[in-house]
């Protein structure tokens, strides 16, 4: 494929506001991951984001209120974001510029809430904006609402691979020549729905997330917002998407398949559309989530292609899993990992599961990073494989 | 270019009083009256039966739509990329979730079900399409309030201008009652279109464009029952292009896709 410039990139998580937190947070292998308080019952770690109560979104866009927007708002207005879109808008036109952004339960939180509120007729108050916060197209809307692009808009919604799968569709939209820029990425914000759903199938670690330890126990939920830029010939950029790859499992809802053979095919896809060899790539970062099935399956997967020459890791043990946003926010950390030269080991591992076979990297190493992969694997056996390089 | 084109191999539909193409087509095509009893689809044969006893109706009729679309086109269904659509998704589910997290006790741990959660996330029904038809291409999943049609069909499009054939089903079913004043949904509907790259086989030539500004040709279904159907369900906007296809009739039949528009222009071989 032709590569596809990333002209701007921010996002927001439990490790900060911004690239730089980011970074920041990477090199001292510090992790954002705290006790749960937000539904303590549920107990585990979360990665929750600091200062989204406060925020408050632009009061012409009040409507939209809730905290899977409140944490796009946040993300939006770091590292320059929005005045980079602005920037395209003017070179290209707004209707030129499109909107791909995913999210897998949009702002279920406000339904939460408001169900607590059912009147005596057992319906929801009126004062519950539906469209303005549960409904997915809130996304897009409050987006579109907030940065002024006109182009065509889409919310996917794919589970964990939402905001990875916006990749795939956005870079569509430009070229087929509908789009000179497209915004991708996301957002997924803590709620007790996706706190309770996971605790039910017992995926909820008790501690910190540890992905590919030998006792690794599970997820640490997180939350997150991140955006992208891709954009056709810019004035500068950030990173390239080089290639990309999507499967089905075609195996189960909820667990991935054994061998990996749609993570298999994901990458195997995202090299060959990057017109690459695996031994051309510097790291895979791993999808990673902590959980027996989905650590050993991947560990299979990278191994099947890779073997044990690249470096592989997950960025979990820092930011938790922050479900349909962790494919825009590990996108963004490896653009500031590419620019620094550091490949993140994972954190929190005391001993690699001694069955896995790739070469999982758990402390800290600087290289050279021309060619990265990223994983987002999800429910219903959605893979994303997305192939980043330099600007 | 800013014009995609593709060719239609293959329709399907459920909804009131339109169980599948060929009892539907009269109906579309203004022939006989639109008579609005509402009927479940059959159950997914397709799915293994442990699968298939942990889908609901909005699954089912997802489901349902994809398969006969894909049998009409004569296509493999293994072969096929998948786009699926759907403003609410599960709201079923999403709404017995709810109500499990409101009743339950603050300080009870499992409230729950498992099966519940995994069939909760939007893209459920391209999951189990998957799993039912062991294809392993990707499928992409969206919903957009009641821009869902135009967003999908948008997204079929770009698959199809990548040169693929795709499968696009979007469909929608009634939310839970507590939603019965804020998002009226009247009647499930679903439809499957199988799109491919223009061949001159197909039933007809589809050319979509997207415009800012609000579709300037008329949207809504031409029998007052139907009209009435698109206006209640976000999937069965789609109405309009199916009477096309019934009618054998070329024209435009635009939809809506937030402030703007997408503009299809349809024409039956």
């Amino acid at each position: 494929m032709t590569p596809m410039p990333i002209a701007a990139m921010a996002a927001v998580s439990a490790l900060g506001t911004g690239r730089a937190a980011h970074l920041a947070a990477l090199h001292g292998r510090r992790s954002g991951l705290t006790p749960n308080d937000f539904d303590a019952v549920v107990g585990g770690w979360i990665g929750r984001v600091r200062g989204v109560e406060e925020h408050r979104l632009p009061e012409a866009l009040a409507r939209f209120d809730c905290r899977n927007n409140r944490l796009a708002d946040m993300a939006l207005r770091t590292d320059g974001f929005a005045e980079s879109v602005a920037a395209a808008c003017a070179r290209h036109g707004a209707h030129r510029i499109g909107l791909v952004v995913g999210t897998s339960t949009s702002g279920v939180q406000a339904a939460e809430l408001a169900y607590r509120r059912l009147g005596h007729d057992g319906l929801l108050p009126e004062d519950f904006d539906f469209a303005g916060t549960q409904d997915l197209a809130s996304l897009a809307e409050f987006l579109r609402a907030a940065l002024g692009a006109r182009g065509p808009a889409s919310v996917i919604s794919t589970a964990c691979a939402s905001s990875a799968r916006c990749f795939i569709d956005g870079a569509r939209l430009i070229t087929s020549g509908l789009c000179d820029a497209v915004v991708v990425g996301g957002a997924d914000s803590l709620c007790r729905m996706t706190l309770h759903g996971f605790a039910a199938l017992e995926l909820v670690a008790p501690g910190p997330t540890r992905p590919c330890d030998a006792g690794r126990d599970g997820i640490s939920v997180g939350e997150a917002a991140g955006f992208a830029l891709l954009e056709r010939d810019p004035p500068s950029a950030q990173a390239t998407l080089l290639g990309w790859g999507a499967s089905s499992d075609a195996h189960h809802m909820s667990h991935p398949h054994p061998e990996g053979a749609g993570a298999i095919r994901a990458m195997s896809e995202a090299l060959d559309r990057a017109g690459l060899v695996p031994g051309a790539v510097d790291w895979v970062k791993l999808h990673g989530t902590g959980t027996r099935a989905n650590d050993a399956m991947e560990d299979r997967a990278v191994h099947s292609l890779f073997g044990d020459a690249v470096p592989v890791s997950s960025t979990k043990g820092w930011t938790g899993h922050t479900l349909g946003a962790c494919g825009i926010l590990e996108t963004v950390m490896i653009g500031g990992c590419i620019s620094d030269g550091l490949i993140a080991g994972c954190l929190g591992v005391e001993r690699v599961d001694p069955e896995f076979r790739s070469n999982v990297i758990i402390a800290n190493q600087a290289a050279t990073l021309q060619h990265v992969i990223t994983n987002s694997f999800g429910f219903g056996g959605v893979n994303c494989s997305l192939l980043l390089g330099r600007a | 270019m800013s014009r995609l084109v593709a060719e239609i191999l293959g329709v399907s539909l459920w909804g009131p009083g339109l169980e599948g193409w060929a009892a539907s087509e009269d109906v579309l095509a203004g022939r006989t009256p639109h008579i609005p009893r509402e009927s479940a689809p059959p159950a997914p044969a397709l799915l293994p039966p442990n699968e298939r006893r942990r889908t609901g109706a909005v699954v089912r009729l997802a489901l349902h739509a994809a398969q006969e679309a894909v049998a009409a086109s004569g296509l493999d269904p293994a072969s096929l990329r998948c786009v699926f659509g759907s403003a609410n998704g599960d709201g079923p589910i999403v709404g017995s979730i709810l109500d499990a997290l409101t009743e339950a006790a603050p300080d009870r741990e499992r409230i729950v079900s498992p099966t519940q959660f995994h069939n909760s996330v939007h893209n459920a029904a391209a999951g189990y399409w998957s799993i039912a038809t062991h294809n392993p291409l990707p499928a992409t999943c969206l919903g957009g309030h009641d821009s869902t049609w135009a967003a999908a069909l948008l997204m079929a499009m770009l698959e199809v201008d990548a040169g693929a054939p795709v499968l696009l089903c979007v469909y929608d079913h009634p939310m839970p009652a507590p939603y019965a004043r804020l998002r009226p949904v009247i009647a499930p509907f679903g439809l499957g279109l199988v799109l491919a790259p223009p061949s001159g086989r197909g039933l007809a030539h589809l050319a979509v464009t997207h415009a800012t500004t609000a579709p300037d040709s008329e949207t809504a279904p031409h029998a007052p029952g139907l009209a009435a159907l698109a206006a209640g369900n976000p999937a069965a906007q789609s109405l309009r292009l199916l009477e096309h296809l019934a009618r054998r009739e070329a024209g435009r039949c635009d939809a809506g896709y937030f402030e703007g528009s997408l503009r299809v222009e349809v024409t039956p071989a």
